[in-house]
């Protein structure tokens, strides 16, 4: 049974249909990332499973559970946590606030405030510091931290490179193993098609709401994910 | 040759309301000859509570200005009206006609104040305002202190000399007060104007990107709405005959009511207004005999109403059958296409 | 009068209003709402109190023991059952409905209780006194509210700063999207504001009705002079609300010292002349006006 299942997922913004039936699974472990321009629906499909956005409660299901109807508080109890895209720290924190506050669903695992601070030891020098003063990288950095101390099973990451230079892309790509090495499942939604590619398993590449093309990224055809990105 | 398309602005619903509004307006004027003084006063009330209705609802609902300080304006005209003619022995008719400017002047430097602030607390921020005069007059002894002003005999026979005189003329003022905003707002929405605070009331930060001066906009409308409330303040002290700081900046009688009414019968449209007018005026009727419960039930329906059905009963109404009985929309008639037509 | 004097009985009186503001100051801070009922809360609570001390005997001051947990219930049960509601629609629908709720509140107790006049009373302590050299003579009672204005705000900032839950209400307050994200029930969490905020209406509407007569129609005015304190202080800062108060205090004061009856008015003044310029306050941590 997959960890993370949606079944012929539609989402709406008012009259507006942004998904129509898409049919995504996750194995647990996996690191299975979703590609597709601007508008294409990634962050809203990031949003239905996260719970932000409610629907049906069939159409999305974790290790079997219906959660489409759930909030999104009950869906970070469950085990799925975000990182947000834009990184969306807490101003009024501080960087060890806003990682303590990740902790608040209190979930067991084996992520703490120190682990977090050996992954990411530039952190820890900062800690005190309020969030907005941090750099883009390491605010990533502490936006993913905070989304770890949640201790989740499944991880979603919504464009983790946006707005970074190229080697602090990299070094949070690095990161990323070793948080996938602890067992925690990965969705990363990414602009940066290579960036996403290199990192996973699996992709499938969303194109104006729509699945236009899912398949192991191993030696996969780019010319053919071009295609299917931009609607070719 | 293709005929152009054209825009539409009258609906079928619209001209079947003007059919029965005319010959409805024309028995209310005759009202004086076929009715009473305790039908004319009622109607009058009906009348003015109708007038700050329509002008709350421009402020709020289209140029979304949530004043809980309008009080402030209907005192400041009732004042203006007693001290022009009983200080100053201006005629009456001319008071009246100078209480509206005078409500539209102070208006100005108070929007210097409360613009500064928006939402909730440009609300409070106007009631803070209503303080300030309520507090000001019942400080000025030229203006009777806190025991305030009465309007002597003369004057009122300057209205009219006999009593039956008086009653006529104050009804048909207030009615023509009520028939003057009704006209003044839809004539508003109907322009120009109209299409930008319609657009402003949607979206503020859209409306401005594409060119319309919210804040012109708004400061024009807030003094436009102080004048006009201003000038039914003046009528109505001009029939309760006195006037105090406690009466004339009462929150509760022209706010609350005016608020309720507003939002029960359907913000952000004419039609509304009347609609909340009515139920006020059954509630007020039916619950004559307990005291202050119908303003708590007023309260309660209004809690509801906001939360269940946010656009109120005639919103409800126009969501289920799209009607519009005052035309300030426009419609698009689209020209038929060539193929239609075979 | 010595301007020392008028200073110190300004800023004592200071403390009843910046009382008055912290629970306004909370409910717009954490959940973005003004709460136009807010004054009839803090006489509501004096009703409360009226009730409970005819009914058991207590002095007001002991009677905050029963008041404070009913209005803390209330405060909890209004925003979980009622307010919660409308803070996805706009600015209409909160504005409107805590309207609705001041005016039936204001009604309700008309209806239940008359239009007579009340005052709580504790007794000696409301007229006793202290010298200070300068021949100055400062109120117990003043002194002893705030000194509880200072504990309140000193109590809340602890709150805020020291605690998971401050740290969750000022997440909330940064971003209530993003806080729901991280496991936060926001809903939870704004009726336990409300609840928290109305242990500081009610102590400061049991300790102003000792001093000062209320009646139903009360409420609208200590909205006001919160809205005042708050907005002079700047949004967003408990100490600010305090000073704010302060402020606002010493400006009546003034007022009050050329003419009993300019009091308020003068207070009113002030309040407008820092809205003009300087309009996010004097101590602005938040810049949401």
């Amino acid at each position: 049974m997959s960890l993370l299942a949606t079944k012929n997922l539609s989402a709406f913004y008012g009259d507006f249909q942004a998904l129509f039936a898409i049919n995504v699974s996750v194995e647990g472990g996996e690191t299975v990332a979703i590609i597709g321009a601007n508008g294409a629906g990634k962050t809203t499909f990031l949003r239905a499973v996260a719970g932000t956005l409610p629907t049906a409660a069939e159409m999305v299901t974790f290790d079997g559970e219906p959660i489409g109807h759930r909030t999104p508080h009950d869906i970070v109890r469950l085990g799925i946590a975000m990182v947000p895209e834009g990184r969306r720290l807490f101003p009024s924190l501080s960087v060890e606030e806003n990682l303590l506050l990740g902790g608040h669903s209190e979930r067991k695992g084996p992520w703490s405030l120190q682990r977090v601070y050996e992954l990411f030891p530039r952190l820890r020098d900062l800690r005190h510091l309020p969030a907005p003063a941090l750099s883009g990288g390491q605010q990533q950095m502490a936006a993913i931290g905070r989304a770890l101390m949640a201790n989740p099973r499944l991880l979603l990451c919504d464009e983790l490179s946006l707005g970074l230079a190229p080697v602090v892309i990299r070094d949070i790509y690095q990161c990323l193993g070793a948080i996938t090495a602890e067992g925690t499942t990965v969705v990363l939604v990414e602009q940066d098609i290579n960036r996403a590619l290199d990192a996973s398993a699996r992709f499938y590449c969303f194109q104006e709401g729509r699945l236009a093309l899912t398949a192991p990224t191993k030696n996969f055809d780019r010319a053919a994910i071009t295609a299917a990105y931009f609607g070719l | 040759m293709t005929e152009p398309e054209r825009v539409e602005r009258a609906t079928r619903a619209s001209r079947a309301f003007a059919a029965i509004a005319a010959p409805a307006l024309v028995a209310l004027v005759a009202l004086p000859w076929w009715g009473d003084a305790g039908w004319m006063r009622l109607v009058g009330e009906m009348a003015y509570y109708v007038a700050l209705a329509q002008l709350w609802n421009l402020l709020a609902g289209y140029a979304g200005l949530v004043s809980v300080g309008q009080q402030a304006y209907v005192g400041l005209g009732g004042y203006a009206l007693f001290y022009l003619t009983g200080e100053l022995n201006i005629n009456v008719y001319f008071a009246l006609a100078l209480a509206a400017p005078f409500a539209g002047l102070i208006s100005i430097p108070v929007s210097f104040a409360v613009f500064r602030l928006r939402g909730a607390y440009f609300a409070v921020g106007t009631w803070v305002v209503s303080e300030v005069f309520a507090l000001s007059a019942s400080l000025i002894a030229v203006l009777g202190a806190g025991s305030g002003l009465s309007l002597t005999p003369d004057i009122l026979r300057q209205v009219a000399p006999d009593r039956a005189g008086r009653d006529a003329l104050l009804y048909l003022m207030s009615l023509g007060s009520a028939v003057l905003v009704v006209a003044v707002v839809y004539l508003l929405l109907r322009s120009r104007h109209g299409l930008a605070l319609t657009a402003i009331r949607d979206s503020e930060p859209a409306s401005a990107s594409l060119g319309v001066n919210t804040f012109r906009t708004k400061l024009i409308i807030y003094v436009l709405t102080a004048a006009c409330t201003g000038l039914i303040g003046a009528l109505i002290f001009l029939q309760k005959l006195r006037i105090s700081p406690e009466a004339g900046f009462s929150i509760n009688d022209w706010t609350v009511v005016v608020i309720f009414m507003v939002v029960i019968g359907g913000i952000g449209t004419i039609e509304g207004p009347f609609i909340g007018m009515l139920v006020y005026i059954m509630l007020r009727e039916l619950l004559a005999d307990y005291g202050t419960y119908y303003l708590i039930l007023m309260g309660a329906i209004a809690i509801v109403v906001m939360l269940k059905a946010p656009s109120g009963i005639w919103g409800f109404i126009v969501q289920r059958y799209d009607v519009q009985l005052f035309p300030v929309g426009r419609r698009l008639v689209l020209a038929p296409s060539p193929q239609a037509s075979e | 009068m010595g301007w020392l004097n008028i200073l110190i009985q300004g800023s004592l009186l200071g403390g009843i209003y910046a009382l008055f503001a912290v629970g306004l100051s909370m409910s717009f801070g954490i959940m973005r709402l003004v709460n136009i009922a807010h004054g009839d809360f803090i006489v509501l609570s004096a009703y409360v109190a009226l009730v409970v001390t005819q009914g058991t005997g207590l002095d007001p001051i002991s009677s905050l023991i029963i008041v404070v947990p009913v209005m803390f219930v209330l405060g909890y049960a209004i925003q979980r059952g009622l307010l919660n509601q409308t803070l996805s629609g706009g600015l209409l629908p909160p504005l409107l409905v805590t309207f609705g709720i001041s005016v039936i509140i204001q009604n309700g107790l008309l209806q239940g209780f008359g239009a007579y006049t009340q005052r709580l009373h504790e007794g000696a302590i409301e007229t006793a006194s202290v010298q200070i050299p300068g021949g100055i003579s400062i109120g117990v009672y003043p002194l002893l509210v705030f000194a509880v204005a200072v504990v309140a705000i000193g109590c809340l900032q602890l709150l805020f700063y020291r605690t998971g839950l401050g740290r969750a209400f000022r997440a909330v307050s940064d971003d209530a999207d993003t806080a729901e994200l991280m496991g936060i029930d926001n809903r939870k969490l704004y009726a336990l504001a409300l609840g928290i905020a109305m242990i500081f209406t009610a102590i400061a509407g049991v300790l102003f009705a000792i001093r000062t007569i209320f009646d139903p129609a009360a409420g609208p005015i200590r909205l006001i002079l919160a809205f005042e304190a708050v907005i002079i202080g700047g949004l967003g800062s408990l100490w600010g609300t305090l000073i704010g108060g302060v402020i606002l205090g010493v400006a009546q004061a003034v007022g009050s010292a050329l003419s009993p009856n300019w009091q308020i008015l003068a207070g009113h003044i002030a309040f407008l002349i820092i809205l003009i310029v300087r309009p996010s306050g004097l101590f602005p941590r938040t810049r949401d006006l």
